[in-house]
């Protein structure tokens, strides 16, 4: 079992705690001027996203999380689960919803996603950050309004509804930001 | 826990870690540090106090469990041996002061193994000096006017705590009395994240108390000197016996940042043994490598140390303070990470 020294504490580093795996936001090292020294941490869990506060005694050593990321294509969802291919080995592997999270709104059959696994599972499931989808449903709004004030709600062929400028119609391809849940641009094929 | 320097900063506290070849501190910073040595080296000279040069690596090291020292070898008659670098020119300036110097200071580089954060760095420059035949309460003057000076603030105001008084004024606890269990109980109470599972000793506890709860709001307009610590913790000091003993060291805070740490000094080679092999035990306990322990300062110790106070400035912080810098970087020209 890896674990890491406090002492190797930076932002970014994946550790477990109470069995959950986090992600280090902030190391913060704390020591009065003669005595025992702490690690005051801010770690982001990565199942729940929730960021928490915690001190270590400075020498202590916690559990290294087997936490990393790779590239995956997007095959299909059946209902329950979405199902990814890893492009090298062609391994497959399945997410749930809570893995999913936001990147559910955003992917289509074929898109690379950044998969988080941990102990070789998907544990969360990043969409790019641009995505060209098409509209299936908006209202037509005014004719010959071009400067993108205002907008109204559009829904995507994945379900997702973003506010797009008025001048955009059902059935064009537009690229938006999924970061953001934005509308960046109309998009060709 | 917000960074002032913004975004990109860095997560690990430092600079871009793709290391640069530039500076971290600017031009600017590094006039003001110029002038501070300057004007440091001024103070003294007008004061008669002699700067003095001791050995940065030494055969001996810090028995102190808290502070780690950095280890190099040395190969000469003899084959090699380790040395180990300096955490403190403090023995070997004792060792001058029994030869009958006088009073001494000297700035040097020291270096502290595992300590690295916003506050810290594992070489940093150091301000020492000695005052044979004052108490530490003169002392506590001196630095206040050195500190004043530094930071172009002669008005600023000065603040005396002891280390009793403030635990049992902000927290309701006497750190003389309390067990381990209530101070965890304290802390538990206080929010402190993750104190649960912690498993630290009664100074220890003091010590997260002390660095979560209490450090935060020390020193804020003001100069505070938090004095008389409990005598578990005092390291160097002298023990003054009382119903309350307490041991005669203070450390100074500006901007909830602690700038100095002083004592009347231990002058009783006995007792200082003792101290030497009391933190030898600890260290074994906690599985510590146990450094040779300074037998010549024992030596020096014996054959007589004029009674004196003494005390140790950390001058990247008093920098800190005069730029305004809220990392340590911004007052160093390459940090550990471009070094």
């Amino acid at each position: 079992m890896a674990t890491y020294s406090t002492n190797e504490f930076k932002g970014g580093l994946k550790i477990m705690l109470d069995g959950d795996p986090y992600t280090i936001v902030e190391n913060e090292f704390v020591k009065p001027g003669k005595g025992q020294a702490f690690n005051r941490v801010r770690v982001r869990n990565l199942k729940t996203g929730r960021v928490v506060e915690k001190t270590f005694k400075s020498g202590d050593t916690v559990e290294a999380a087997d936490v990393h990321d790779t590239e995956m294509q997007y095959l299909y969802n059946d209902g329950e689960y979405w199902h990814f291919m890893d492009p090298q080995s062609f391994e497959q592997m399945t997410a749930d919803a809570t893995a999913m999270g936001e990147a559910a709104k955003w992917i289509k059959e074929e898109d690379v996603c950044k998969v988080t696994l941990w102990n070789g599972q998907p544990l969360s499931i990043e969409a790019p950050n641009f995505v060209v989808l098409e509209i299936t449903e908006t209202d037509p709004g005014l004719k010959g309004d071009t400067s993108g004030g205002g907008g109204k709600p559009a829904t995507l062929e994945t379900g997702a509804v973003v506010r797009v400028p008025l001048f955009v119609q059902t059935g064009e391809l537009i690229k938006v930001d999924t970061r953001t849940g934005e509308y960046v641009s109309r998009a060709k094929e | 826990m917000t960074d002032p320097r913004g975004p990109g900063a860095g997560a690990s506290g430092g600079p871009d870690p793709a290391a640069s070849w530039r500076p971290a501190a600017s031009a600017q910073t590094l006039r003001e540090r110029a002038a501070l040595l300057a004007n440091v080296r001024a103070f003294f000279a007008e004061r008669g106090v002699l700067e003095v040069e001791t050995p940065i690596a030494s055969r001996s090291a810090a028995t102190d469990p808290a502070i780690e020292s950095l280890v190099t070898h040395w190969s000469g008659p003899g084959g090699q041996q380790p040395l180990y670098l300096q955490t403190s020119p403090e023995f070997r300036m004792k060792r001058l002061l029994a030869a009958g110097l006088g009073p001494v200071y000297q700035i040097c580089k020291v270096f502290r193994d595992g300590e690295r954060g916003r506050l810290h760095h594992p070489e940093f420059t150091l301000l020492e000096w000695y005052r044979p035949g004052w108490s530490y309460d003169r002392l506590m003057e001196e630095v206040a006017e050195l500190v004043r000076r530094a930071l172009d603030q002669p008005g600023l105001a000065i603040e005396h705590l002891t280390y009793r008084e403030l635990f049992l004024d902000r927290l309701g606890v006497d750190p003389w009395s309390a067990d381990p269990r209530s101070l965890r109980d304290k802390a538990l109470v206080l929010g402190i994240s993750g104190a649960e599972s912690l498993t630290l000793d009664r100074d220890g506890w003091l010590d997260l108390l002390l660095t979560h709860a209490l450090e935060p709001g020390l020193g804020r307009g003001r100069l505070t000197f938090l004095r008389d610590y409990p005598p578990s913790q005092a390291a160097l000091a002298r023990v003054r016996e009382g119903e309350v003993p307490v041991a005669e060291r203070f450390e100074f805070y500006l901007e909830a940042v602690e700038l100095a740490n002083g004592f009347q000094e231990l002058t009783d080679a006995t007792a200082q043994r003792a101290r030497f092999e009391a933190d030898l035990r600890a260290r074994r306990g906690l599985g510590l490598p146990t450094p040779p322990a300074d037998e010549a300062l024992l030596a020096a110790l014996a054959a007589g140390m004029p009674e004196g106070s003494g005390v140790a400035l950390g001058l990247d912080r008093l920098l800190m303070a005069r730029v305004g810098a809220y990392h340590i970087d911004a007052v160093l020209a390459f940090p550990i990470e471009r070094a």
